[in-house]
């Protein structure tokens, strides 16, 4: 008895390692151009990027021709559930098992910053495509990362300039009572006032919060122009239709959303979200260029792309046309030539890779369109106005980037 | 003007209608975990998926079939208690003889894979659903514009708490699930189906989530992610009232959300954990909860 | 059956039983040490935080009869001050930082424990619950944890000064070190004088109250004694990963250490070590194939199966076989 005990004991352990190492599978050759696309498929930002990225990533692939100089692209992809040790420990793998190339997708904040350090320590290269955050190429910066599409910089900057020039001069900000909400307001609050308008009036509300009501009362009560929204994903989503149904617009009051994506207008609907003022790193219908790009991925995906899908065959297709000139995929080679060479296609206008990693593009200052104007489901901005590459993002003489010379 | 600690009272009253609506959603979700709790003693984890069913359900139901709030208001909590009716059948009944801790623990996994099927197939943006044309609008209460909708929130909730409580505790039908609450074998003898009994008590418990879940779409995104933090909420203020009592349940989910709503003024930063912390209260103070009968 | 003969073959057979699991236990620190041989470092030094993380949780539920719905709280504490520690203070060693988490996540445990013993069962795991989501919502506030981003960039550091961190298989050793210490702690205090009262008071409370032992301070102790642990497997998490995030925080973990525990058997020494390495193992497989979108899912299918129809879990289940085919 003592016999079988013993034995059960260690084949349970057995059958535990080996399922436990069917996890993690050793892949050898270097013929091939391996890219690992981490995002989160199932969560809160799987309509930012998701499957949807992922889709944009192969079609990048596809049009390449599938291979780099007769090396084969190989794609593979992970569910980061938006947590950062699941993102970071599933970078850590790709690179010790699978000879990972290029790390794409990278949405949640904190797992982008988490993979990043990932990605430095392996001295790889990633490329960041979903994150807000303007940390991740400031204080976060490494030289084995790029962030693409956009971050909360530009996004506030532009939004609050564009308004208080408009008219809209007095504010109300309601700010996501946390470390992004508090930076987001004061980005704000600083353009705000350099611009000669003024902050009238705020409240801090627990992130998340799904009644906004009460906000949303007191700040009709603060008589102010504009309501900013300091917040991000489902709080804007839950404050816009409140003030919606509190008749805060027809009151005369405005909203300006500091970070809200394509996705978040479709889901709400035109109804609550008109007149609406934002800014954009791409949109599906700016131009033909990117209309026909969208229409191949409304084909096949059946959606319109958000401008992380866009910008992730973007990078996709800036890293290969690099490798395929450069002869080699090594990454601190590569990521220097991808710095030299301008991005000009369908999603980026006048982009290039600064040295703090970051890829400064124009971007958009966009209204949402009323229900009368729209023609169609997914035809909901218009864009009014072009916010040039070099002013639109955190200057480099502000930079906290090591990578920076200041 | 009047202030009230620096508030002016008209700011002061918006606030308390607001609270009391949020309260209003506390109260059905509790009151629903009380009738279960009651006779099947289990924990209904899956309180807050059946209250985000419950708006899926009234979005999908005028997304495909084109049924209209009113319609949704009727049939969706049928539907909805008819599978939560199934639920109790087919899976809780198994583990009626155990420990209820188990009950807990199942209708969690129930939720999970509510929440998680869901969010496959829609996402988790949310979706928005219209507001009833009849309900559009609002008025002008002198002190603040309350949307016409939210104030038919609040009276259609509190005559459905009021219609349970009439039920549990002046009918015959309440007179039987008392009974059964306290006594099941002895019902048994009786000749009640106590079986049967308990399948209609989970299936109406469930019916009231859904309600719930009616009354909230056209307030909140109907997202496959809306009933799992609002029910961790709820089981605060089931633990500050005590499940013993349906009235107490009512009351407790009023007061909380006007606890809420205040905190909203005075100190926003604490407005998702004042209840917790009148909970800490309640434990130290009085810890068989405000109306709890339990030893 | 030799029932009432002789008290030597009782006492001889104890002696076995001693002997069997102390070669068992051999034999498992064997396939420890040489596991990272096989298997890739970094995955197996999640298993064994999660498998500490699980044995703490099961020490309340399977030996004292609480479920509590909120031992994320502690992990995230745990994790959270560590990290602040050994980033805010480059000098300060691993160990000293972890202990120091630890430290932090056995006052938390008081704290709540001193409140949540105050109710029983099902209102035990709900009033856990709200205390840990209030805890939640305090970690996406505070200043000091990076909000929605995480804490980033804790240091891995020197272990006492002398062995550098940064090697995976030193790394390694170390977790499975910190990993056999707390086993260690929680096998002998189930087989302690004080186990034994405990496994009392969840058979019969009434009884054990009336037997005179003070049951309030035997749960506590219990309590406090599995947060701490909790506490440990986050810290010593955190200095793997480098990082502490809210994900440790939310009620999801609360749900997916009670998962690992039921899987691998409640009350268990071993259960939940093997439901931690299986949960893992799921969630890493998932995360990669197809069905990655389906993991909350399946994770609920597998809680709805075990309480269904597997309650003892697979560690449990083996006894019972080995009992009844070996007896």
């Amino acid at each position: 008895m003592t016999f079988n005990r013993k034995t059960l004991a260690s084949s349970i352990a057995l059958a535990a390692a080996t399922l436990m190492a069917s996890g993690a599978q050793a892949q050898m050759s270097d013929s091939e151009v391996r890219i690992g696309y981490l995002a989160d498929m199932s969560g809160t930002y799987r309509d930012l990027a998701g499957p949807g990225g992922l889709a944009a990533l192969e079609m990048a692939v596809e049009d390449f021709g599938g291979e780099v100089n007769g090396a084969p692209i190989e794609v593979f992809s992970a569910d980061d559930r938006n947590s950062a040790d699941v993102g970071a420990n599933t970078v850590r793998e790709w690179f010790d098992t699978r000879n990972v190339d290029l790390v794409a997708g990278l949405v949640a904040s904190s797992v982008s910053i988490a993979a990043t350090k990932v990605i430095e320590e392996n001295d790889g290269l990633g490329i960041v495509s979903g994150s807000a955050a303007s940390s991740i190429t400031n204080e976060h910066c490494t030289p084995n990362h790029i962030h693409w599409v956009y971050d909360t910089y530009p996004l506030a900057n532009g939004t609050a300039k564009a308004v208080v020039e408009q008219g809209g001069d007095t504010w109300f900000m309601l700010t996501a009572d946390y470390a992004f909400g508090h930076a987001l307001e004061a980005d704000v609050t600083k353009v705000v006032e350099e611009n000669g308008g003024e902050i009238v009036g705020g409240v801090r509300h627990p992130f998340p919060t799904s009644d906004f009501s009460s906000y949303i009362l007191q700040a009709q009560g603060s008589g102010a122009k504009i309501v900013g929204l300091a917040n991000a994903g489902a709080d804007t989503v839950n404050a816009i239709s409140t003030a919606s149904q509190f008749g805060l617009t027809q009151s005369g009051q405005q909203l300006a959303g500091l970070l809200i994506f394509l996705n978040d207008v479709h889901s709400m609907g035109l109804e609550d979200t008109q007149n609406l003022l934002l800014t954009t790193g791409w949109y599906w219908d700016m131009d033909n260029q990117a209309r026909e790009w969208a229409d191949r991925y409304f084909e096949r995906v059946g959606k319109r792309p958000t401008m992380v899908q866009a910008g992730v065959y973007s990078s996709t297709m800036h890293y290969l046309e690099t490798v395929a000139e450069a002869g080699t995929d090594d990454p601190e080679t590569i990521r220097a030539a991808m710095a030299e060479r301008p991005v000009e296609d369908f999603f980026s206008r006048n982009g290039r890779i600064r040295e703090d990693g970051r890829m400064v593009h124009d971007m958009y200052l966009a209204r949402v369109k009323t229900p009368e104007e729209s023609t169609g489901e997914w035809d909901v901005y218009e864009i009014l106005a072009t916010i040039p590459a070099e002013e639109a993002y955190r200057p480099l003489s502000e930079s906290q980037c090591d990578l920076v010379n200041n | 003007m009047t202030m009230i600690f620096g508030v002016p009272l008209m700011v002061f009253m918006g606030q308390l209608m607001l609270g009391l609506i949020n309260g209003a959603f506390y109260a059905l979700l509790s009151l629903g975990l009380a009738v279960i709790f009651g006779l099947l003693k289990i924990v209904n984890f899956a309180h807050g998926a059946m209250y985000m069913l419950g708006a899926f359900a009234t979005l999908l139901g005028l997304q495909y079939l084109g049924l209209n709030y009113w319609v949704a208001l009727l049939l969706v909590p049928l539907v909805v208690g008819g599978l939560g009716m199934v639920i109790e059948r087919l899976i809780l009944r198994r583990i009626a003889h155990l420990d209820h801790l188990y009950g807990l623990l199942l209708t969690f996994g129930l939720a999970l894979i509510f929440e998680g099927t869901l969010i496959n197939f829609f996402g988790v943006s949310g979706s928005s659903y219209p507001t009833p044309t009849a309900l559009e609008g609002g008025m002008n209460l002198g002190f603040m514009f309350l949307p016409t909708y939210r104030a038919w929130v609040l009276v259609a909730a509190l005559v459905v708490c009021l219609g349970t409580w009439f039920i549990i505790e002046r009918t015959r039908l309440g007179a039987y699930l008392r009974a059964g609450t306290e006594n099941p074998a002895l019902m048994q003898a009786f000749g009640v189906n106590v079986p049967q009994l308990i399948t209609l008590t989970y299936g109406f418990g469930v019916a009231l989530a859904a309600f719930a879940g009616v009354l909230a779409a056209p307030l909140y995104p109907v997202s496959p992610t809306m009933g799992s933090s609002l029910l961790i909420v709820v089981f605060a203020v089931v633990v500050i009232g005590g499940m013993g009592s349906i009235l107490g349940a009512v009351i407790t989910g009023l007061a909380m959300g006007l606890i809420e709503g205040l905190t909203k003024v005075y100190y926003p930063e604490a407005a998702n954990t004042v209840i917790f912390l009148v909970m800490i209260l309640v434990l130290l103070l009085r810890p068989a909860g405000l109306f709890g009968k339990e030893a | 059956m030799a029932t009432t003969q002789h008290l030597t073959p009782a006492m001889q057979r104890q002696r076995n039983a001693r002997l069997r699991r102390n070669g068992l236990y051999l034999v498992l620190i064997v396939i420890g040490l040489l596991a990272p041989l096989a298997i890739y470092p970094v995955f197996l030094m999640k298993v064994l935080c999660f498998a500490l993380f699980a044995c703490a949780f099961n020490l309340l539920l399977g030996y004292a009869g609480l479920l509590s719905f909120g031992h994320a709280a502690f992990l995230a504490t745990g994790g959270y001050f560590t990290g602040i520690m050994l980033a805010s203070y480059p000098g300060l060693t691993p160990e000293l930082g972890i202990l120091i988490g630890t430290l932090a996540a056995v006052v938390l445990g008081t704290l709540f424990g001193v409140l949540a013993i105050r109710r029983q069962g099902i209102y035990f795991a709900m009033v856990t619950l709200a205390l840990a989501q209030m805890m939640f919502f305090f970690f996406v506030q505070a200043p000091f944890t990076g909000g929605e981003d995480g804490l980033h960039g804790v240091p891995r550091g020197e272990l006492f000064g002398l062995i550098s961190l940064s090697d995976n298989l030193n790394m390694y050793y170390f977790v499975f070190a910190v990993f056999v210490i707390g086993f260690a702690i929680i096998q002998r205090t189930v087989h302690s004088p004080y186990g034994q009262v405990l496994k009392a008071i969840r058979e019969n409370e009434p009884r054990a109250v009336s037997l005179g032992y003070n049951v309030d301070a035997y749960k506590l102790v219990a309590f406090v004694l599995s947060a701490g642990l909790a506490g440990l497997a986050g810290s010593t998490k955190t200095v793997v990963f480098q990082l502490a995030s809210l994900t440790d925080a939310h009620w999801h973990m609360s749900g997916e250490v009670i998962l690992m525990t039921l899987l691998g058997g409640v009350g268990t020494l071993f259960g939940p070590v093997v439901g931690a390495g299986l949960v893992v193992s799921l969630q890493t497989q998932l995360a990669q194939s197809p069905l990655g979108n389906w993991v909350s899912v399946i994770l609920g299918l597998i809680f709805v199966v075990c309480v269904l129809s597997f309650r003892s879990g697979i560690v449990g289940e083996i006894q019972k076989m080995v009992r009844k085919n070996f007896k």
